[in-house]
């Protein structure tokens, strides 16, 4: 699985809230309205501007804080291509995954890349491509990339029950 | 090698002899736990194509969001709750009635937190019911709704670390104080993907509360899950209210920590974690003279009976400053009964303060207390995220109930041993 698009550049312990503020938590249910609020308290020109297989990086601990999964669904819906971080909190990593979207650990691309760059990256090879080289990241176990290639757990599980 | 508390706990789980950090084990959990947020799970559940949920007794639902209902998108959601639940005999059902309050709260008095039992939540908070010797942590809406489909979730053994207390606090200073302090010293980060056990002789020490106060939030450090080891203050407490048979489940005296640290708790003084982060964590006499426009006593972090206590005892015969307003949101109607019985709620509400229903209330933004722009609140929750109460141009800081019941009799952040 490939990943091609520009930057959007973050610091250390991006929070759930400000990925997808708690006040919409419950009033907000379609994943397109969802990703139209992705990042809101954070960066406004982000949901505005971001492009289909844009990539997040961003610094340690994203996505700390609560377990609500729009964290993970609006950056999806918003057809963000993955998110690289120094860290990541272990729920939203969970629910990136089970979103289907891809999590990258990778220190050291985050010193090096500017928002706005072009990137690509290998899931498969666990390596991502810039102008300013190439960095490898550990890969993710084998079942864990089966249910981000599924599209998500529930699809995934779908598959294992047979249900498709 | 012996086994930590996590490696012990998920090894027996999954039936293995021996499970070391790192390793992916697959379990079935003890009992779930949900709460408003039950409603898109529902939606998830049936988009898998399971007609019954695995086990309709070792699912529990709890209200408390947005309760009762603020809009008619809470009420379609509580609404599509209640008909699932029925549906699929689900009975530990806490709906908007008075045996309601905050999830954790009511898992924990309901009898469902219990030692040596393996226990998940679609609510980051699900950590607190280590105060009971449970390992508890919080998973997302699709995890949820896959274990009620099939019953199992994979878990990574996570390495653990022992954080060892002892001494006495000095008068001021409560539990909310050193945890801040605690995550103040490790980051926000600073225990990813951990399991952290608390030990040492002042655990021993601490009310049942307080223990629930420490567990609670080490997610705010990104723990995995907090642990205390069940004493006989736990099984008496369980005596008759527990809702399953159980094993306490122990860490052996030789297992492996990645790190072992220790505090004096005679050490710590009255500190806030500063707007917007919980790690951001100053001592009080440092922000002191901060003016506060609302005040917020409750949460799962400190809503208790214990909490509301301290905040009568100082604002006794006194009024709150003018242009404050003070919250106070029992954590469960549990909370709510014991605090009428005692006169605390009298007291609080002679103080100036306001009394809303049991339930999460303004802590997430949802309800009964949001921020307008520009203002400055003090909270006893657990977290002071941007925007977190509602709007991202106010500020909160978190406190103990004491700091907070202090500051909204001054007006501004102020240390409870000036009043005490």
């Amino acid at each position: 699985m490939r990943i091609k698009g520009r930057v959007w550049k973050y610091g250390d312990d991006v929070n759930t809230d400000v990925i997808f503020p708690g006040k919409y938590t419950y009033t907000v249910s379609d994943p397109n309205e969802m990703a139209r609020h992705a990042l809101e308290d954070l960066d406004p020109s982000f949901a505005k501007e971001a492009k289909p297989g844009d990539v997040i990086v961003a610094g340690k601990n994203f996505g700390c804080g609560s377990s609500r999964e729009q964290a993970a669904t609006c950056l999806k819906a918003l057809g963000i291509g993955a998110v690289i971080a120094k860290s990541f909190a272990r729920i939203f990593y969970r629910n990136a995954i089970n979103q289907g979207l891809p999590v990258v650990q990778c220190s050291a691309i985050y010193d090096l890349i500017d928002k706005g760059e072009e990137i690509e990256i290998d899931l498969d090879e666990g390596k991502i491509f810039s102008q300013k080289g190439v960095f490898s990241f550990p890969l993710l176990p084998e079942f864990v990339r089966g249910i981000i290639e599924d599209g998500g757990l529930i699809p995934h599980i779908r598959k294992r029950l047979g249900k498709v | 090698m012996g086994m930590t508390f996590a490696e012990k706990i998920l090894a027996k789980k999954s039936g293995l002899s021996q499970v070391k950090p790192g390793d992916v084990v697959t379990v079935e959990p003890d009992r779930v736990m949900s709460h408003d947020n039950a409603a898109s799970i529902i939606k998830l559940f049936k988009s898998i194509g399971v007609e019954r949920v695995w086990n309709a007794d070792k699912i529990v639902i709890i209200l408390d969001h947005a309760v009762p209902a603020p809009t008619d998108k809470h009420a379609l959601n509580h609404k599509e709750i209640r008909e699932f639940v029925k549906e699929q005999g689900i009975k530990n059902f806490y709906d908007t009635d008075s045996d309601g309050g905050v999830c954790h709260q009511v898992f924990c008095e309901e009898g469902f937190a219990l030692p040596g039992h393996l226990i998940l939540g679609s609510d980051s908070h699900t950590c607190t019911y280590g105060a009971f010797g449970a390992f508890s942590t919080g998973i997302g809406r699709s995890e949820m709704a896959a274990i009620w489909a099939v019953g199992r979730i994979w878990l990574r053994v996570p390495e653990s670390i022992r954080i060892e207390l002892e001494g006495e606090f000095p008068q001021g200073v409560y539990a909310k104080d050193l945890i801040l302090r605690i995550i103040g010293d490790l980051g926000a980060d600073g225990a990813d993907y951990r399991s952290v056990e608390f030990s040492g002789s002042a655990v021993k020490d601490m009310s049942i509360s307080d223990r629930m106060t420490l567990c609670n939030m080490v997610i705010e450090m990104g723990a995995k899950n907090g642990v205390i080891e069940p004493d006989d203050k736990i099984l008496s407490y369980l005596d008759g209210i527990a809702k399953s048979e159980f094993e306490i489940v122990k860490a052996d005296p030789d297992a492996f920590y990645e790190r072992v640290l220790r505090y004096d708790l005679s050490k710590i003084e009255p500190l806030v974690a500063k707007p917007h982060g919980v790690d951001n964590v100053l001592p009080v006499r440092e922000v002191r003279g901060v003016r506060i426009n609302q005040a917020f006593i409750g949460t799962c972090t400190n809503g208790r009976i214990e909490d509301l206590r301290i905040a009568a005892r100082l604002l006794k015969g006194r009024r709150i400053a003018k242009g404050v307003r003070l919250i106070v949101i029992p954590a469960s109607w549990r909370v709510y009964k014991q605090a009428l019985r005692e006169g605390v709620l009298e007291i609080l509400i002679d103080s100036g303060a306001i009394i809303a229903p049991p339930g999460c209330g303004p802590c997430m933004g949802n309800h009964l207390g949001i921020l307008a722009p520009g203002e400055v609140c003090i909270s006893t929750a657990n977290r002071n995220f941007k925007g977190r109460m509602g709007n991202p141009e106010s500020e909160i800081y978190l406190a103990s109930p004491a700091t907070v019941a202090v500051s909204a009799l001054m007006g501004f952040i102020a240390d409870p041993r000036e009043v005490l």
